[in-house]
């Protein structure tokens, strides 16, 4: 589904990535993991298009296309989805806007009619309900004024509204307490499909306590050093990083 | 030949083919013409005009209209959809054809000012002039020398006028530009209430100067609110002087929607003279390619106890100019007084320009009162959000420019109105961005809460 090939990407004239390779399989859960600065959420904002990251080597594709060459709009219609670490407030601009627009901007790419009203609502409520969030978010601008926890739990509502075929969730567990975790990683799992993909970055294994990834990669100076199941996850926690550095110098 | 010269003679050739007037109005056009005479058009050295250059008018050749033609048909299309009491002017020239003003309820009058001056010219005499003199501009002056045609609306004291009342100036694609200097007179009683809906609007083609002077007296406890959408065609010239007048516990609104026109200024001075008065400016203009659009806003606070609250909000693009002058003067001894203001503009290209400056002038020390500006473009981190869940950039600028007038917009309490600004300022959008559905969803969703 997605191939990450030998990828370097340079911020501001500095080398992030060096050379990092990831094949994610539909069906699978991957999750990416390693010390801050290491090129983490680097990497998932190449995928996603953001401005400022140079790629002067390697390719991404996914489902066979040229990720590199696609606008940020196609990648997400493509079912390209980045829930964000740090997500963006958005005055003035209800989420249910943000909500149908994207949805009917994804049917039309596929040239599907829109969803007729009482559908998309009928299908919100209820996903609403599984991220235990009032109904009356929805007419509340996009992250205005939500806390931590409410602003995670609205990445995984809109995924859950969108149905990607790969999730990327980058720090998607930072600033949550151990209730909002929990719904989030319900959120999550929820989404764990055969012909869905999903990728995890995180710097702590206490997600991955929740969701058991099937693949874990320790990403460490731009390259991913370090490949294993979800026992690899509970490994890093005991002894961190450096061991890890020190393995793959070896 | 001077510039006014050219306005004087058609003003002197115009006269000649009317038949004799009242003295006073005579003598008021008299006043009007030797003040516009001796002040000259404004030039960018006047700082009430510092950032409006009126060239384009001062040197334009116009003629006045004779006849209030216009297709049936086209009218349709341009007219707001509205259970209404309508007053029309073609090119400043009244239709009564386009208008419809049966079934007027008890208390309440609405007739074009010609026919005002026919009937029952005593009766106007009084307050036409009364806020917005000659001196106050030379295209008051302008105004004031050419005035026979306008609206005059009476609302009688305790009557509450439940339909809007629309006054609509249409403006036609003429051989020759045409200029009108249209009157608007509200004469609002104790305890009345009303809401006026001025209509700027015309033929695509069109290249016309409007010059209108309003005056609105409200007496204790009168309501009114007063929009006025100026979607005049983009080769408009438009000038509009208002000044309003408000006695205690006296309620005013204005929502001042600016849309089209080539170039514009709007005057807005609102007068508190009594305890419990309250006025609230609530703006929007949006200028694209060259439009030019300045407002001058006043609000004096003449009384203790009294209200203001002003918020307005540009939005400009290609190079278009933009300018704000909001005044709040609070008078010696107006205690108790508050006063907000605040202005924000969006600039959507790098050519567009914004001249603001709020001034706050006050002269008594208990007094609650703010004043603010701020200038920026679309949040590009907002941008890139929304076009990761799909959002084409189009789509994604538009629905962010949206927002920014949404704060305004929300306060117009007439659908029909907000709407019609909503798909201007949204520009083109692409068809699968359904703004009504969006619309619709949100309202089913509160229906279903």
């Amino acid at each position: 589904m997605l191939e990450v090939n030998d990828l370097h990407v340079t911020v501001e004239g500095n080398e992030i990535l060096k050379g990092l390779t990831l094949t994610i399989k539909k069906g699978e859960v991957h999750a990416i993991m390693g010390p801050n600065g290491a090129g983490k959420s680097t990497l998932s904002a190449v995928i996603a298009g953001k401005d400022g990251y140079e790629v002067t080597q390697g390719t991404i594709t996914f489902e066979g296309n040229d990720v590199l060459e696609m606008d940020i709009e196609e990648r997400a219609q493509a079912g390209l989805l980045l829930g964000f670490q740090y997500p963006v407030e958005i005055p003035g601009v209800k989420n249910i806007y943000l909500l149908k627009s994207a949805l009917n901007a994804q049917r039309a790419a596929r040239g599907e009619e829109e969803m007729p009203a009482p559908d998309f609502l009928k299908l919100v409520r209820e996903k609403l309900g599984y991220m235990k969030m009032d109904p009356s978010f929805l007419q509340r601008a996009v992250n205005e004024g939500f806390s931590g926890g409410e602003k995670k739990r609205n990445e995984i509502l809109q995924m859950l509204v969108l149905q990607p075929k790969l999730a990327m969730l980058d720090e998607i567990d930072s600033g949550l307490d151990i209730d909002a975790m929990k719904v989030v990683a319900d959120g999550v799992n929820s989404l764990r499909a055969e012909e869905r993909a999903i990728l995890i970055v995180t710097h702590y294994q206490r997600l991955l306590d929740y969701i058991t990834p099937d693949k874990v990669h320790v990403l460490v100076d731009g390259r991913i050093v370090k490949t294993g199941d979800a026992e690899l996850a509970k490994e890093l926690e005991a002894n961190g990083y450096e061991g890890i550095e020190e393995g793959s110098a070896a | 030949m001077s510039d006014t010269h050219t306005f004087l003679e058609t003003l002197h050739q115009h006269r000649q083919s009317m038949g004799p007037e009242p003295t006073w109005i005579a003598a008021r056009r008299q006043a009007g013409a030797a003040r516009f005479e001796a002040m000259g058009f404004p030039t960018r050295r006047d700082e009430e005009w510092k950032y409006t250059d009126v060239r384009g008018i001062a040197q334009g050749n116009f003629a006045l209209a004779e006849s209030a033609e216009f297709s049936q048909a086209t009218a349709a299309t341009l007219t707001l959809p509205l259970e209404a009491y309508r007053l029309t002017f073609v090119d400043g020239v009244f239709s009564a054809s386009l208008s419809d003003l049966e079934h007027l309820p008890e208390g309440l009058q609405v007739l074009p000012l010609s026919k005002a001056l026919e009937t029952n010219h005593e009766a106007v005499g009084g307050p036409l002039g009364r806020l917005t003199g000659v001196d106050f501009s030379a295209f008051a002056a302008l105004n004031t020398a050419f005035m026979e045609e306008g609206a005059v609306i009476r609302i009688a004291a305790g009557c509450v006028v439940e339909k809007p009342i629309i006054v609509q100036f249409l403006s036609r694609a003429n051989d020759q530009p045409t200029m009108c200097h249209p009157r608007v007179l509200v004469e609002a009683a104790g305890r009345s209430e009303a809401t006026l809906i001025e209509h700027y609007i015309g033929e695509k083609d069109a290249q016309n100067f409007t010059n209108v002077v309003g005056e609105f007296m409200l007496d204790r406890g009168a309501i009114l609110q007063h929009y006025k959408l100026q979607e005049a065609p983009l080769g408009d010239y438009h000038v509009a002087s208002m000044h309003v007048e408000q006695n205690r516990d006296s309620r005013y609104t204005s929502y001042s929607l600016n849309l089209g026109g080539a170039l514009v200024r709007n005057d807005l001075i609102s007068d508190l003279n009594g305890q419990g008065a309250e006025t609230n400016f609530l703006g929007l203009f949006f200028g694209q390619d060259r439009q030019h659009v300045d407002n001058h806003t006043k609000v004096n606070h003449n009384a203790p106890l009294t209200f203001s609250n002003e918020n307005y909000k540009g939005i400009l693009d290609d190079r278009a100019h933009g300018v704000f002058n909001g005044k709040v003067f609070v008078k010696r001894d107006s205690q108790k007084i508050e006063g907000y203001q605040s202005n924000q503009n969006l600039l959507l290209s790098d050519r567009a320009r914004i001249d603001a400056k709020p001034e706050l002038e006050i002269y008594a020390d208990d007094v609650k009162c703010s004043h603010g500006t701020t200038t920026g473009q679309l949040d590009e981190e907002a941008v890139f959000a929304l076009r990761t869940r799909g959002i084409d950039e189009a789509t994604a600028r538009a629905l962010l420019t949206l927002a920014f007038a949404g704060e305004v917009l929300e306060e117009v309490k007439l659908d029909v109105v907000s709407e019609r600004v909503e798909l201007a300022v949204a520009g083109k959008l692409p068809e699968r961005f359904n703004l009504t559905g969006l619309v619709e969803a949100a309202s089913a969703l509160n229906e279903l809460d």
